[in-house]
């Protein structure tokens, strides 16, 4: 296996320029989009739901958004985003022609997706800090914790882009993995809803760490399995970072 | 000296063996043509050679680095222009350069100042802010050519470059790279076009079934396959096999092509008289690159 080097950043610029190019046509996706939600499900559905957790629901539900809005912006960008520079345009081509190696392209593709979470993140907190939803400063930390699940979601991403035949194969990875996550890692309602098997199984949805995370770092309430939590989301970056490292060699380099 | 060397190149997908243990050795300053059909392997060698696709047996060295422990210093000195477009569609004329001189790390100002200079140099200035889609065949064409020339390449590998362009362009890209070589720039070029292959290569390797079938300057080539000249007899088909069988006697080298009968390697016109009843039938012509061409590589489909 080999590794990627510092030049992994002209990849990032790369996507940063053309990003700031067009970010028009991308913000209302990652910054209307959740307000929305936020605004229709906290106070429109909120009003019948009364306290969750001895919060508003609007408060519950914030954290998540944020989570989940992060992960979505890192997912989008390394799926659909990445293929069509690999397959249709053919910019990882031309970028391996140069000194920059596979690796360097695959984690300057992965860090750009956890710099698009972050910027996603920390707009959203900013938001519902504006509706005084956010009353710890451990809340600080979120854009840091929004960039880490960014490496996260990204490297898993790119993992599926290196391996399917074609953009309509992201269909699944949406349907049967993204979406079930938004739902059933405690965004909208505590796990401690679900039946016990539930509850389990939700903690292999990478998401599920995160929300915890983002809702202890928001009220400020924390306790020692937000530990475990840390944990599990920097081994599993890890992991799928370095895996994807391999696959993306392997589907390029021939 | 050998600016790039390879040995016993081999490179082999699944049951298609694209490259056959080619060894070769392209000189400091020289251009080097790589000559073949379609399929003949020709795109692989290239690749193997600018570091994007690994050998699967055999090396390469340019400038004395070994290409599998010195990939990314050899990049940095090479100008890679493509068959295909793959410029990029999300960044204008002018980023597309500006981006690639940060992919070889050159300064900010120093790129800007490159840029300005080949996107004039291929009368592409008017274009700066223009997007690719915007960019007609010609011009991405250009495009890709001055995108090979941001890091001052000291070896220009060019893949089919005036592929689909129009006899201006062509041209214009021919008189490039012949200021290029004149300035010392090593250039291996991939074409079919044989006469961009004449025009501009000191020597020309034509390469079939992954082999190097044979290697030499174009006018060593066309002498020693089919001499100077080539004879042309058009044909009847009462008068067919009389003139076969005429010309097998006098033993001469000739191919039916089809209609038509060339005959090489005349030395004398004497030899070829008296061969068909009217003299209006046989023609003459100079031998190019392109009947070298068929005779090594045949007239068959390779694909």
């Amino acid at each position: 296996m080999k590794f990627p080097s510092w030049h992994f950043i002209r990849v990032w610029q790369r996507n940063r320029d053309v990003f700031f190019r067009l970010w028009h046509s991308e913000a209302p996706g990652f910054v209307a989009e959740p307000i929305i939600i936020l605004v229709a499900m906290g106070l429109g559905l909120g009003a019948y739901i009364g306290l969750v957790d001895g919060q508003q629901y609007i408060e519950f539900i914030a954290p998540g958004i944020i989570a989940s809005y992060a992960m979505f912006s890192a997912t989008f960008e390394c799926t659909y985003g990445s293929f069509v520079r690999m397959e249709y345009q053919k910019t990882y081509d031309a970028i391996i022609a140069t000194p920059l190696s596979i690796e360097d392209v695959t984690a300057g593709e992965i860090f750009w997706g956890a710099t698009r979470s972050f910027m996603t993140g920390t707009i959203i907190l900013v938001i519902a800090a504006a509706f005084q939803l956010v009353p710890s400063l451990w809340a600080l930390a979120i854009p840091a914790l929004a960039f880490l699940e960014g490496i996260m979601f990204a490297s898993i991403a790119i993992l599926f882009t290196s391996i399917v035949p074609a953009i309509y194969s992201f269909n699944y990875y949406f349907t049967l993995f993204i979406t079930p996550m938004f739902f059933f890692s405690g965004v909208f309602f505590p796990l401690s809803s679900f039946p016990e098997i539930v509850q389990t199984l939700s903690w292999i949805a990478p998401l599920t760490p995160v929300v915890h995370l983002t809702r202890a770092l928001i009220s400020g309430d924390f306790h020692l399995d937000l530990l475990w939590a840390l944990a599990l989301i920097i081994v599993l970056s890890a992991l799928f970072f370095c895996v994807s490292l391999v696959t993306m060699r392997r589907r390029l380099i021939i | 000296m050998a600016i790039i060397k390879t040995k016993n190149l081999t490179k082999k997908f699944k049951d298609l063996l694209a490259v056959d243990t080619v060894n070769l050795e392209i000189k400091q300053g020289e251009c080097f043509g790589l000559l073949g059909p379609n399929g003949a392997g020709k795109t692989s060698l290239i690749r193997m050679i600018t570091a994007v696709s690994p050998p699967t047996k055999g090396d390469i060295w340019v400038q004395g680095n070994n290409l599998r422990t010195h990939s990314r210093q050899v990049k940095a000195i090479l100008g890679v222009v493509p068959q295909l477009d793959n410029l990029d569609e999300d960044l204008t004329v002018f980023q597309n350069l500006m981006t690639f001189a940060r992919y070889f790390s050159i300064h900010k100002n120093e790129a800007y100042r490159r840029s300005m200079e080949i996107l004039s140099l291929f009368e592409l200035q008017n274009k700066c802010n223009s997007h690719i889609r915007e960019l007609s065949w010609g011009m991405k064409r250009r495009l890709l050519l001055a995108r090979g020339l941001i890091n001052m390449p000291k070896i220009m590998v060019l893949d089919e470059p005036t592929i689909g362009l129009d006899p201006q362009t062509k041209y214009l890209v021919w008189h490039k790279l012949t200021d290029l070589k004149s300035q010392g720039v090593t250039q291996l070029l991939c074409t079919q076009n044989m006469e961009e292959a004449s025009i501009l290569r000191n020597r020309v390797a034509i390469m079939h079934q992954g082999k190097i079938l044979s290697l030499d300057t174009p006018q060593e080539l066309i002498s020693r396959y089919v001499g100077n000249e080539v004879w042309e007899i058009g044909l009847n088909s009462e008068e067919r096999d009389r003139t076969v069988e005429e010309l097998e006697r006098r033993g001469l080298d000739f191919e039916d092509v089809g209609g038509k009968i060339h005959v090489f390697h005349i030395e004398a016109e004497e030899s070829i008289s008296g061969l068909v009843s009217s003299q209006g039938r046989l023609r003459q012509r100079p031998a190019t690159l392109e009947d070298v061409f068929f005779r090594l590589t045949g007239r068959s489909l390779a694909e």
